[in-house]
């Protein structure tokens, strides 16, 4: 799995390379949250759209970075999913629970 | 009667998810599948032999067979450990259940399998290992009829 980052104010983008298992996941969860410790990041953008495959192990990854964000009073977008990504993703509810954070914070851009 | 199989076994170490996967899709791939139920069956695949490594075998080292067959149209695939086994398999079957919240894990694996695949049957013994047998009927092309 290849990491990406781009910054661009407050906001973080990540863009994954490659197949996301539960092989790839431990390694990507600790330079996630290593680039995360940066608390002046208040949106974290995962753009998925280099993501050729991806079980219930990317899921893991996702819902805690959106708790992580959460945590640190910042968002997370899920950008650019390939269809067999965007059907896990809605499976565990992934989409609603960002559709809920951006109701709540009460802006227009997330998703 | 069986109209081909092929029988597998490896380490149950993560290096070897994709290979399972990529391995039970090759053999798949003779019924002339969509990529999409191609899709389905890596993933199921991927779920079954991911569990067999986190919670089968927990860090143990040991084997994990995988025998796939194919019968008319229907693709079987059989995943199987001799790890720790379920203890109940009715809950960990629950979607978002996880049994080691401490990993991340998110709880989808059989939610996905059961999704993925038309059938999901798993038997599991405490002490002695869990065997997980998946089914998915190939749609025919019409083009090949």
């Amino acid at each position: 799995m290849q990491i990406t980052t781009q910054r661009d104010g407050e906001t973080l983008t990540v863009l994954l390379t490659g197949e996301l298992d539960h092989h790839s996941a431990a390694p990507l969860r600790v330079e996630l949250d290593r680039l995360l410790s940066d608390r002046s990041i208040r949106c974290l953008a995962l753009d998925l759209r280099g993501v050729s495959f991806m079980d219930s192990s990317g899921l893991g990854i996702v819902l805690g970075r959106y708790k992580l964000m959460k945590e640190h009073g910042g968002i997370l977008q899920i950008v650019g999913a390939a269809r067999p990504v965007e059907r896990i993703l809605k499976m565990a509810g992934v989409y609603a629970l960002l559709e809920q954070q951006k109701a709540e914070r009460g802006e227009g851009h997330v998703g | 009667m069986l109209d081909n199989e092929m029988h597998v076994s490896f380490l149950g170490v993560s290096q070897n998810e994709s290979f399972a996967r990529m391995v039970a899709a090759a053999f798949a791939s003779q019924l002339n599948p969509t990529i999409e139920e191609l899709t389905d069956i890596r993933t199921a695949v991927s779920e079954a032999v991911t569990n067999a490594i986190i919670h089968g075998y927990r860090g143990m080292r040991g084997m994990v067979g995988m025998d796939c067959t194919i019968s008319g149209r229907t693709f079987t695939v059989t995943v199987r450990d001799e790890g720790h086994g379920i203890p109940d398999v009715k809950l960990a079957m629950q979607p978002f259940y996880t049994s080691v919240p401490n990993l991340e894990r998110s709880g989808m694996g059989f939610a996905v399998m059961e999704a993925f695949m038309d059938s999901v049957t798993v038997e599991s013994k405490v002490g002695c290992g869990t065997t997980v047998t998946m089914q998915k009927e190939i749609a025919a092309v019409g083009c090949d009829e």
